[in-house]
Order: structure tokens, then C-alpha cells, then sequence
């Protein structure tokens, strides 16, 4: 880096700050605010066919994935048995099953309206391939929250599966008839993998757009392309969310 | 609470079974992939609410 002759430099009066771009915080900043640009985080405005029915199915997956990370927190703080033993724990383990039925049911729905989109048109791919593990992931949490049920139930899942596991060679690792480690899989590390993928599903889906329907044309607000071009990390649906579709 | 984790201890039974071939499936989860389906349908078929008209639209 090149400095200036000693005797050009102003005197300092106050600690001289770092540049911005100098700092790992500053980029991390940048590249945040590269994925979805600040202000367009939610949509105001959506193109036309969004307004269908099958469009709600995504948000509804995410609504319920709120109500069972909530009710499971809950859940986690009562402990594996409380449920057993009080009508409020029956009650929080309730809305966490109907939670997950739900989260399961608008999930494959969603998943079908998307397939049958052909929803990986468009630079979409890899929105398509992390809704695809959040779904293979959500299984995997699933399948340990059946295990952690303490009750006969859970009992017959775990001994039926651990000879599947034992015969793929992973059950030494991944032990289902051991409570603990099933409770840490269930309540700690797969929610951790499936929430960030999930996370970047969602980035996904505000900088790539919503998939329109087959035949349908995407919006292209006048001026986009030299918006584009001024502003390359906009992406499709944000330009359409800034210059806004009438319905 | 003894009666509750002896009743918690109890078999649930698995509920009526559908056999067509090698398929199995309970009857319970069967209504639920049809329940499904059938949202599915409605939601392709049925058409969604107008949006309100704000007075700046």
C-alpha cells in the first residue's frame, strides 16, 4: 500500500479510524445487504399471479414451522416426560404434533404446486434443490421427535429402525435407542441444519422471485434492464416489488 | 400421577389397515394423503379473495 510523504499527512487529532472495507464486520455487512438489499426484505408487491391459493402453501409451511419451534422450546424446558404428567405439557405437545402435521401436509402441497411449476426454471435451481433438503431434513427431525415421544410408541419406532441403521453401518454415530443423544439431535442440531436452510431457502426465493406459473410472463417493469444494470444485485422479483404489478 | 404414566404406558392400537398387493396403509393415513390431495385441488380450482382497493392504488 502506498503512503503519502510524512510531511503532507495532516496532523492527527483524534485516533485515526480503519476504512470501512477494511474491516470483516464491514464486509460480512456488504455481502448481507448483497443478498437481499436493505428495504426489500418482505414484499410490498407481488406480480399478478401470485394471487392463487397455491402460492399461500410456502408461507403457511413457514407459519407452522413458528408454532413448532415456540411450542418444542416449551417443551424442551418441562422435559422428555412432562407431558405425561401435566395437562398443560399433554396440551403444548399437542399443538408441537399438529404444528408438525401441518408444517408436513402445506410442505408436500407446496411441494407439489412447485413440482408440477417445473419451479426451477428461471435460475431457480438452487432454490428448488434447499426446499428439497429442508423437507429430507425436516424428516430426519421428525424421526427423532418420534423417538423422544418416552412411550411405547417411541419404543417400537426405535427398535424396528435401529436394525434399518445398524445395517447401513451408521448406528454405532447415530443410535437410536439412545435417548440423550436423540434428544440432543432433535431439540439442537437438526433444528440448527434445518433452520438454515430454510434460511436461505427464503433468501432464495426474495432474490430469484416466486416461480410464475408455465405460460405465464414474468414481470419486466419498464426500465429493468437498465435498473439492472446500475443496480446488478436486484434481483427480478425486487425490481417488480420496487416498480410494483398491478393485479 | 401414577395413573397417568401407567395410562401413557398403555398400547396404542395402530387402527384398521387398507391392503392393495404390497401396499399397506392404515386407514387414518390414507384420509390424510386424500385430505391433502384434495386441498391441493381446491386450491388450483377455487379463486382467491380480490385485494381490498386502497384509496392510494
Amino acid at each position: 500500500m502506498s503512503r503519502a510523504p510524512t510531511s503532507l499527512r495532516p496532523e492527527p487529532t483524534e485516533p485515526r479510524r480503519r476504512p470501512a472495507h477494511d474491516t470483516w464486520t464491514a464486509a460480512l455487512t456488504r455481502w448481507v445487504e448483497g443478498l437481499v438489499p436493505r428495504g426489500q426484505w418482505l414484499p410490498e408487491r407481488q406480480p399478478v399471479y401470485v394471487a392463487s391459493w397455491i402460492y399461500v402453501f410456502g408461507v403457511a409451511c413457514l407459519a407452522s414451522l413458528v408454532v413448532i419451534i415456540v411450542s418444542g422450546l416449551v417443551l424442551s424446558l418441562g422435559g422428555v416426560a412432562w407431558w405425561h404428567v401435566s395437562t398443560l405439557g399433554h396440551f403444548v405437545n399437542s399443538v408441537h404434533l399438529w404444528s408438525v402435521e401441518l408444517f408436513f401436509a402445506t410442505m408436500v402441497i407446496h411441494l407439489w404446486g412447485k413440482f408440477f411449476m417445473a419451479s426451477w426454471r428461471g435460475d431457480r435451481g438452487l432454490t428448488w434443490a434447499t426446499g428439497a433438503l429442508a423437507f429430507f431434513g425436516s424428516l430426519g427431525t421428525a424421526f427423532t421427535g418420534y423417538l423422544i415421544q418416552t412411550n411405547f410408541d417411541a419404543q417400537w419406532i426405535s427398535t424396528q429402525a435401529k436394525d434399518g441403521l445398524n445395517a447401513a453401518g451408521i448406528g454405532a454415530w447415530f443410535n437410536v435407542m439412545d435417548l440423550g443423544q436423540m434428544m440432543l439431535w432433535h431439540v439442537s442440531l437438526l433444528p440448527l441444519v434445518v433452520g438454515a436452510i430454510v434460511v436461505v431457502h427464503i433468501v432464495l426465493v426474495r432474490r430469484r422471485g416466486v416461480a410464475p406459473p408455465i405460460g405465464a410472463t414474468e414481470p419486466s417493469p419498464p426500465g429493468a434492464a437498465a435498473a439492472a444494470r446500475a443496480a446488478p444485485t436486484e434481483s427480478p422479483a425486487t425490481l417488480a416489488t420496487r416498480t410494483g404489478v398491478e393485479p | 400421577m401414577i395413573t397417568q404414566l401407567l395410562a401413557a404406558s398403555q398400547p396404542v392400537p395402530a387402527g384398521p389397515v387398507v391392503q392393495w398387493g404390497w401396499l399397506t396403509i392404515t386407514v387414518a393415513n390414507l384420509l390424510v394423503i386424500l385430505l391433502m390431495v384434495v386441498v391441493f385441488v381446491l386450491a388450483l380450482l377455487l379463486p382467491f379473495p380480490a385485494p381490498r382497493e386502497d384509496e392510494d392504488r
